[in-house]
């Protein structure tokens, strides 16, 4: 194993369990390392489990966001082979609405075949033979593999992966101090939300991978990061109304997709930017928004009750001067050294999607720093039950 | 739609930390009359006590973490609307019964899991079939509403049924629901016997009363009681079979 300072493993923290930190705990503990979560609430408490549950295929951003397509397309396909137990994996189709829809159609299929996302056009009776429910109006369908996962236990694979790799998952812990040495990071200072007691935790390095809580724990070591939470509203209904995911075939905007997820169908989502991530208010206007763009896909969305609302704060990486919706879906690293901390790195941004990949470019900068020579494995390692988690 | 209007409640809830005796907390909260019990319950942590431990991750019932009893009742609360309950209404909150408590209102449900985990079958499918023009295009042999293909593993049935709280060692209603299903679906002889000597147990099958409890509290209609039934015919009807060909 390479993950050793002399005989000891280093140890990482990682701070938050959604699905970043779950998959940045698996990486490192693949490589040897020894690693200590650190998550405040349940596993998949904030943003990851408030999910819009779609494995993409990248089509959403094949126009706008190359780099996040293809990104998108490559994790699609190794999640298949490393979580095949928590996906549903019905593809989606991209219709088009009206004619503005079908005109961005050649752009769309341009798009996904330069991006490597496989694409197959359907004839509209025949999508509407396959997708009952779907506006009979629409001009066009377009077939991707697109997929739906189960976020917690999406979390949990991981976790009960690394668990068995040595690491240690601590839930009901909150991060009230970050501890330092000069300028350099030395560990944590946590309460336990169980007893209630407050105590240190020593590494050799932190992470912090809080999602849109990522600043406030970064401002804990005086450092800033442009990670600008972004509400998101998302409506689910009684019963499930598509087989596939239904996309509106156009660039990405508020109330253009409906997920089904097993017995519900999740239709999403709006974007607008937030400072308290945890009280945030559902605007009635945004739940009315979701039905009447939903019901311009599927018109039984209308009609069928409503099983819950939620929503919950995104963290994007922030441009200046950029609209939220235009910046980057991908994701950043910050190892803080460049503001002068050292021993302490963010990683921000992206989607569950992309967990995976994320951790590999943040366990590469740790292992770079520690000075550990240790290759990334995620991508064929086939993850632990999430059965096994509670083991 | 019509604006939402602010719903009160007084949430009674149960606080337990380790070494301390356990106690009840009243917190008032106001939430809209279109919230769920869940959102309540956030609320109720956002406004009064950050040290408030419940488990929730989904907020839409897929995956089964934040069950617990409302007056007395299990429920899932991300589903359960406020407006179930009279505006000013007091309501108490209690973890689910049948399971070791972590703190607070959040339990370990490593007995659930676990138990899951011995049975082996599967909650999510590959392709999940869809109900169309009021018909539903399922596989062979697999039911319509109450399939076992439905469940969460919330754990409601574990803390509702009355022979989990007499034998902590009992399979319970979800493990034997899934058994049910491996033995219906499943061809294979190992398989099936791994499951017929695991089932016809002294903490397995047999411990099953009929109480009809877990079916009652199962947020997904997935029948674990009949499926019970139906699983000691199987039972029996091998015992018989075997009985004659030895």
């Amino acid at each position: 194993m390479g993950g050793s300072n002399g005989n000891k493993p280093y140890h990482v923290i990682v701070i938050g369990a959604g699905s970043t930190g779950s998959a940045t705990a698996h990486d490192l503990a693949l490589r040897g390392l020894k690693v200590t979560v650190i998550e405040r609430g349940e596993i998949a408490s904030g943003t990851t489990g408030r999910n819009h549950c779609l494995l993409h295929s990248g089509g959403r951003y094949a126009v706008k966001d190359r780099e996040g397509a293809i990104e998108c397309i490559a994790e699609n396909m190794i999640l298949r082979r490393i979580m095949p137990d928590v996906l549903e994996l019905n593809d989606g189709l991209f219709v088009a609405t009206n004619e503005s829809d079908l005109a961005f159609k050649p752009a769309f299929l341009e798009g996904c075949a330069s991006c490597g996302i496989p694409t197959r056009e359907i004839p509209v009776d025949q999508a509407l033979k396959i997708e009952p429910y779907l506006n009979p109006k629409i001009l066009a369908a377009v077939q991707v593999p697109d997929g739906v996962f189960e976020p917690y236990r999406f979390c949990l694979e991981f976790l009960a992966t690394a668990k068995k790799n040595g690491a240690e998952v601590l839930p009901y812990h909150e991060v009230v101090e970050l501890k330092m040495s000069g300028n350099a990071v030395t560990g944590v200072k946590v309460r336990d939300n169980r007893t209630l007691q407050v105590r240190d935790i020593g590494a050799d390095l932190v992470v912090n991978a809080a999602g849109p809580w990522a600043e406030k724990i970064a401002r804990m070591g005086g450092v800033d990061v442009p990670v600008k939470p972004t509400a998101g509203v998302m409506v689910t209904v009684q019963r499930r109304l598509n087989q596939m995911v239904v996309n509106r075939l156009n660039k990405p905007s508020d109330g253009d997709i409906v997920v089904p997820q097993r017995q519900t169908s999740i239709i999403g989502t709006t974007s607008w930017p937030v400072d308290d991530m945890d009280a945030i208010e559902i605007p009635q206007e945004h739940v009315d928004k979701m039905i009447a763009m939903g019901e311009q896909l599927i018109p039984l969305v209308r009609q069928t009750p409503i099983r819950g609302v939620m929503v919950v704060a995104r963290p994007l990486v922030s441009k200046p001067g950029v609209d939220e919706r235009e910046v980057s879906r991908t994701f950043e690293c910050f190892d803080h050294k460049h503001d002068g901390v050292e021993n302490f790195v963010t990683i921000s941004g992206g989607k569950t999607t992309t967990a995976r990949a994320m951790a590999e470019k943040v366990t590469d900068i740790v292992c770079a720093r520690l000075g550990v020579k240790a290759e990334c494995r995620t991508r064929e390692t086939r993850l632990e039950s999430y059965r096994l988690y509670y083991n | 739609m019509l604006n939402a209007m602010a719903h009160k409640l007084i949430l009674r809830v149960y606080r337990y930390k380790p070494d301390r005796e356990p106690y009840y907390d009243t917190f008032p909260v106001e939430v809209p009359d279109t919230a769920n019990v869940l959102d309540a319950i956030e609320r109720a942590w956002d406004d009064h006590d950050r040290t408030l431990m419940f488990r929730h991750a989904c907020h839409h019932a897929s995956c089964g973490s934040c069950g617990l009893r409302v007056n007395g009742c299990e429920k899932l609360p991300c589903v359960t609307p406020v407006a179930d309950y009279a505006d000013g209404a007091t309501l108490t909150i209690e973890p689910m019964r049948n399971f070791p408590l972590i703190t607070d209102i959040a339990v370990d449900a490593s007995p659930l899991f676990e138990r899951m985990q011995l049975v082996g079958m599967p909650i999510i499918r590959e392709a999940e079939p869809l109900r169309a023009d009021g018909k539903t295009i399922f596989p062979e042999g697999v039911r319509d509403f109450d399939r076992f293909e439905n469940c969460i593993e919330c754990g409601l049935c574990l803390s509702a049924c009355p022979s989990m709280a007499a034998d902590p060692l009992y399979l319970g209603p979800v493990a034997l629901a899934a058994a049910e299903r491996v033995l219906a679906t499943s061809s294979d002889s190992a398989k099936r016997s791994r499951i017929l000597e695991l089932i016809d147990d002294e903490h397995g099958l047999w411990r099953c009363h009929s109480a009809w409890e877990c079916t009652e509290v199962c947020p997904y209609q997935v029948n674990p009681a009949e499926a019970i039934m139906r699983l000691k015919r199987i039972v029996a009807a091998e015992k018989f079979k075997r009985l004659f060909h030895r």
